[in-house]
């Protein structure tokens, strides 16, 4: 059981770094919009278009590793087998 | 001498009615108008926009001076990528965008207009209105008339745009806009940048 929590605290820990880092590495707030710049050609207007995307930035990155952390924190308080 | 008077009446006339002024919707079909915001905060600037423009501008390209208008921003319509920060931002306690439903900027009087071509730069003075309160601002706008550029845009109709352009800067405890509040993390400076085109069908 112990070792099911300290396991399963390290795959949230990897998989969250990872997974922010394949995201660009936000070192912002995350974002659910995206702006993306279009360009009238008859006016030369620059407008915004919003594009539903998924960016962790470092809100994302801290509740996991926190998460992580509970999660090892628990490990020390089971048995090392369960009955 | 009567005919001579008639077709020089006649003239006028004509005259009068191509320098006309004109009324430019700015109600975009396109979904290009948008009004840019950006404030600085320690983690990132906050930058986002507002697509929901509407109103109207009378220009006269014979008199570029003289021009008035209208423009109305629907507050719902703000943007920001985290959707905490747009909860936020919309809730009682900053734009309170139930209460408040929408930011509008009328002219008053447009001054030290200088005109070159098709485009005219100016100072306007007037209302911008923001969380029900109005106050009076002065505004660098550049403004560019496009004649017979509308079906260019909108291939079913004919008739002429005007382009908008202004950057300006506000601050949003001029407006009560949580004054005093968190100006550690959200600038009171806010920099609005307004890009928009107007049609004026004939």
């Amino acid at each position: 059981m112990k070792q099911t929590f300290r396991m399963v605290a390290a795959i949230l820990l990897v998989g969250s770094i990872v997974f922010w880092v394949a995201a660009g590495a936000n070192r912002g707030w995350t974002k659910t919009r995206v702006p993306k710049k279009v360009t009238d050609e008859v006016t030369g207007l620059e407008g915004v278009q919003w594009q539903d995307k998924f960016v962790p930035g470092i809100d994302f990155l801290g509740a996991a590793l926190l998460g992580a952390g509970i999660l090892a924190g628990v490990s020390f308080f089971v048995p090392a087998k369960s009955r | 001498m009567k005919t001579k008077l008639i077709i020089l009446a006649l003239m006028t006339t004509a005259v009068v009615a191509l320098a006309a002024p004109q009324t430019f919707d700015f109600k975009d079909p396109k979904g290009i108008n948008n009004a840019g915001f950006k404030l600085d905060a320690p983690l990132e600037s906050i930058n986002g926009s507002a697509s929901g423009i509407y109103g109207t501008v009378i220009f006269d390209p014979a008199n570029p001076g003289a021009t008035q208008g209208k423009i109305t921003v629907s507050t719902s319509s703000l943007i920001v990528p985290n959707p905490l920060q747009r909860q936020h931002m919309l809730g009682k306690e900053w734009l309170d965008a139930t209460k408040f439903p929408t930011i509008v900027f009328e002219s008053k009087e447009f001054k030290n207009v200088q005109t070159s071509g098709d485009t005219t730069t100016s100072e306007v003075t007037g209302t911008f209105t923001l969380k029900g309160v109005s106050k009076e601002i002065t505004v660098p706008v550049k403004l560019t008339y496009l004649k017979d550029k509308l079906g260019d845009r909108v291939p079913s109709q004919k008739g002429d745009l005007l382009v908008i352009r202004a950057n300006f800067s506000i601050k949003r405890s001029d407006f009560n806009v949580n004054p005093g509040q968190f100006e550690d993390k959200v600038s009171d400076a806010i920099e609005i940048t307004l890009s928009i085109a107007g049609a004026s069908p004939k």
